[in-house]
């Protein structure tokens, strides 16, 4: 049986994929993607801590239908302000838009 | 000693699927390597017993946001381009590295308080429980709902376009 550490250090390594990816990418949508797999990461901490701490409670499943919905919130909202910037700019990489660069 | 061997084979799985979303110059691809990565994080909700969970991830997650990821990969898709990094990728690369560092070894530092209890088995009616009792979280759903009905009609406002 993997113990809680086991989770935690692959939660770690997901949070830390999807953080390099949500930096380096120019693609708008990339980086959404690498957003999704930051909350896997954090989902998997978090059923984990409810599994081997609370594992009568479910409080931490709980947090995570949360966070699930509100990550499909927010891949809609998202991928609908790229496809409105596409229509306007043609454009999806996130290093020409920058009209609100100072 | 199973769930060992489904523990390690869906976590390299899960970490495979998520460096080839970075990894891969074709989004479409890396979409598909999204969805395995979902599939297998689901896959390890199964080995932590939170059965519900793992079939909300495959429903809403596997079946809903990859869905709408791809269609909008196809919608902008740049064949010539690709997805190309920008020129951050050491220091975000090191930056990231030290923070998941951190991370790990706080894990292995901290002294967790492990109950001997044995998950419950199947977790359906406590979460409903808790979710629509009026002393759990009732509150929190119905605003979930609210949530969820406010981005359908941004998203319809967005992109609505002009009359």
């Amino acid at each position: 049986m993997p113990g809680l550490e086991h989770y935690l250090v692959l939660s770690a390594l997901l949070f830390g994929i999807g953080l390099t990816g949500a930096i380096i990418k120019r693609n708008a949508i990339a980086v959404l993607m690498c957003i999704e797999i930051m909350l896997a990461g954090v989902n998997i901490a978090m059923v984990a801590f409810s599994r081997f701490i609370t594992p009568v409670q479910l409080t931490g499943q709980l947090f995570t239908i949360f966070i699930i919905i509100v990550a499909a919130a927010e891949v809609a909202v998202g991928l609908s302000i790229i496809l409105a910037l596409y229509r306007h700019r043609q454009t999806v990489d996130t290093e020409k838009i920058d009209l609100l660069k100072w | 000693m199973g769930m060992q061997i489904a523990f390690w084979i869906l976590s390299v799985l899960v970490v495979v699927a998520a460096t080839g979303v970075i990894w891969q110059n074709n989004l479409f691809r890396a979409a598909l390597c999204l969805i395995l990565c979902f599939v297998a994080a689901a896959g390890v909700f199964v080995t932590l017993s939170a059965d519900f969970l793992a079939v909300t991830q495959l429903i809403i997650n596997v079946g809903a946001v990859a869905i709408l990821l791809i269609m909008s990969i196809m919608l902008t898709r740049n064949i010539t381009n690709g997805s190309p990094a920008n020129n951050l990728g050491l220091p975000a690369l090191a930056a990231t590295g030290i923070l998941a560092a951190a991370i790990i070894i706080a894990s292995f530092a901290t002294d967790w308080l492990i109950s001997p209890s044995s998950p419950i088995e199947p977790t359906t009616s406590t979460l409903a429980d808790l979710l629509f009792n009026s002393e759990g979280f009732v509150f929190l759903i119905q605003l979930a709902a609210i949530l969820v009905l406010t981005t359908v009609i941004g998203a319809i406002v967005l992109l609505k376009g002009e009359e």
